[in-house]
């Protein structure tokens, strides 16, 4: 099971390393990583492992929007499969 | 591996174009509520309810987070209270209305359904109680939804309910007048009811239907009014592939939350309702997606066969992403939900009588109009009368919620607030129908209506 993780904000330093962070903390494997920077605006989608994940799903997605509101940045945790249902037939 | 632009499609359409499944709608059978003690059947049901949806709205809680896709509303609908309260007194009908406005406070749903009957032949004892209640019971309970369905193509038309429906809605207006007379936005008197429908105000667990099913109606009219904003200038045949695209999209949502809805509460799957659901947020309007089409606003000629084509490419792109279609499956045109029905009335682009001629082509009806308060009995069953046979003419359902707000008139606005909204009262042709509504009678079911 995958999940996708959005992340949108103004870009400073170290926001990869704060986001893989709290993953690896909640055992979450990253897949991949597409990272662009538009005039000072951060945007990164991660696409990340939830089999082994040491908390439910829903507190890993309550982790990472933590996360964003401390950091000041938009962080969406979405399962992978409301992609796939939506986009494949 | 999923494309990035397909994530942020995704994402655009629930952060900036309102994509969200309306509901999840619990339908659930009361048949072995039956008793003859009023309080021991109000016991049972109120028993029935709470033990069978008590997961309801953390299940819907838990999958809006797991999606991230909101989930605007959980709700529940019933057996018809007629048909489980057989001749109880109309007094009886009311502690029902009650039990069941315990169970929804209990649960924490948005709206129960099934204050319901059904005449559309005639009337049994238990309807004709439970219609009597119908004003106290939309007036003591909040969330409490009423329907009766007068009305069948097999059937014919119950002139005689609709005459008594005039009554009720009156009244019912009068006893909520302190609120817009609010209890009429609970009130729904339908033709062809569908017995699946997970919207309020309509809803209720039909005869055929199973112990306990989950139902879920699906809404976006603000991404398909950007896909068509998109699409630029193109041909309507274009565009009507643009449509059945986006409705493929967000049904496949619905079908998504309906099918995970169903395996965490171990209920089976009912149906998805392929209705454009608006709500009176900007951006989230039927009546800006026909504007968008290239009408200069809703109401204007050419809003009817923009709708047509909009309700039928809406069901061919939805039918495919879903196992099991009903409900009323169509887009809805409410005015006091839809920011741009609401404008387009409010700059006279739109009348009640265009309003009846978009019905022709689309669910549900005559919804959330509002209507001068003192608005005769027989105009609004002419009203009634009218909407009632397009459903039976045309085998579709059909339906009509009008608020006759007490004391308001045209250039007055009522406000319900949230997902109701609010309604500019519209202009009423005041020519009398009183000698047609009151022959009474019947009106014979159409000669089509005899397929076998």
């Amino acid at each position: 099971m995958k999940a996708v993780i959005t992340v949108t904000g103004k870009d400073t330093m170290g926001i990869i390393s704060k986001v893989s962070a709290k993953c690896a903390e909640c055992s979450a494997n990253i897949l991949e990583i597409t990272q662009s920077v538009l005039s000072d605006y951060f945007v990164m989608i991660m696409l990340v492992e939830i089999s082994a994940l040491n908390m439910p799903f829903n507190a890993f997605v309550d982790r990472m929007d933590t996360l964003g509101k401390e950091s000041g940045l938009d962080i969406h945790t979405m399962h992978e499969d409301i992609f796939n249902t939506m986009h494949r037939i | 591996m999923i494309n990035t632009h397909d994530i942020l499609e995704t994402i655009n359409m629930i952060r900036e174009e309102n994509l969200d499944v309306r509901t999840i709608t619990m339908g659930i059978s009361l048949f072995d509520c039956v008793s003859e003690d009023e309080n021991r059947l109000c016991d049972k049901i109120y028993d029935k309810i709470t033990a069978s949806a008590k997961d309801l709205v953390k299940t819907g809680e838990e999958i809006e987070k797991t999606y991230g896709i909101p989930i605007v509303n959980k709700r529940v609908s019933v057996t018809p209270i007629s048909l489980v309260g057989g001749g109880i007194s109309p007094d009886g009908y009311v502690k029902v209305a009650k039990a069941m406005q315990r169970a929804a406070d209990t649960l924490g749903i948005n709206f129960i359904g099934g204050f319901s009957a059904l005449v559309q032949k005639g009337s049994t004892k238990g309807a004709d109680n439970l219609i009597s209640a119908i004003p106290e019971a939309l007036t003591e309970t909040r969330l409490v939804c009423s329907s009766v369905n007068v009305a069948s193509t097999k059937a014919g038309i119950n002139m005689d309910a609709i005459a008594r429906m005039g009554k009720i809605i009156k009244e019912t207006a009068y006893l909520t007048r302190d609120n817009h007379s609010i209890g009429c936005a609970k009130l729904v008197v339908f033709a062809n009811a569908p017995e699946d429908n997970p919207f309020m105000a309509g809803a209720f667990h039909g005869i055929g239907e199973p112990e306990r099913v989950i139902n879920v109606g699906v809404s976006g009219p603000g991404v398909v009014a950007s896909a068509i904003k998109r699409a630029g200038d193109c041909s309507l045949s274009e565009l009507a592939d643009v449509i059945k695209k986006t409705a493929f999209k967000i049904t496949r949502v619905g079908q998504l939350v309906a099918m995970e809805a169903s395996k965490k509460l171990d209920i089976p799957f009912g149906i998805i309702d392929l209705s454009l659901a608006p709500t009176p947020a900007i951006g989230d309007s039927v009546a800006h997606i026909l504007e968008e089409m290239g009408l200069e606003s809703c109401g204007a000629h050419g809003t009817t066969a923009a709708l047509a084509m909009l309700n039928d490419a809406v069901k061919k792109g939805g039918v495919m992403a879903s196992s099991r279609v009903g409900g009323l499956s169509g887009a809805f045109i409410p005015v006091s939900e839809d920011a741009g029905m609401i404008a387009a009335v409010e700059r006279g682009a739109l009348s009640l009588e265009k309003l009846e001629a978009m019905t022709v082509v689309c669910s549900v009806g005559l919804d959330m109009i509002a209507v001068p308060g003192d608005l005769s009995e027989d105009i609004i069953c002419g009203i009634i009368a009218d909407e009632i046979s397009i459903g039976v003419a045309n085998t579709k359902t059909t339906a009509v919620r009008l608020i006759p707000a007490y004391g308001k008139d045209v250039g007055d606005v009522i406000d319900f607030g949230g997902l109701l909204g609010y309604a500019p009262i519209i202009p009423v042709n005041r020519y009398s129908p009183a000698k047609l509504i009151a022959r009474g009678g019947h009106i014979p079911a159409p000669i089509h209506s005899l397929k076998n």
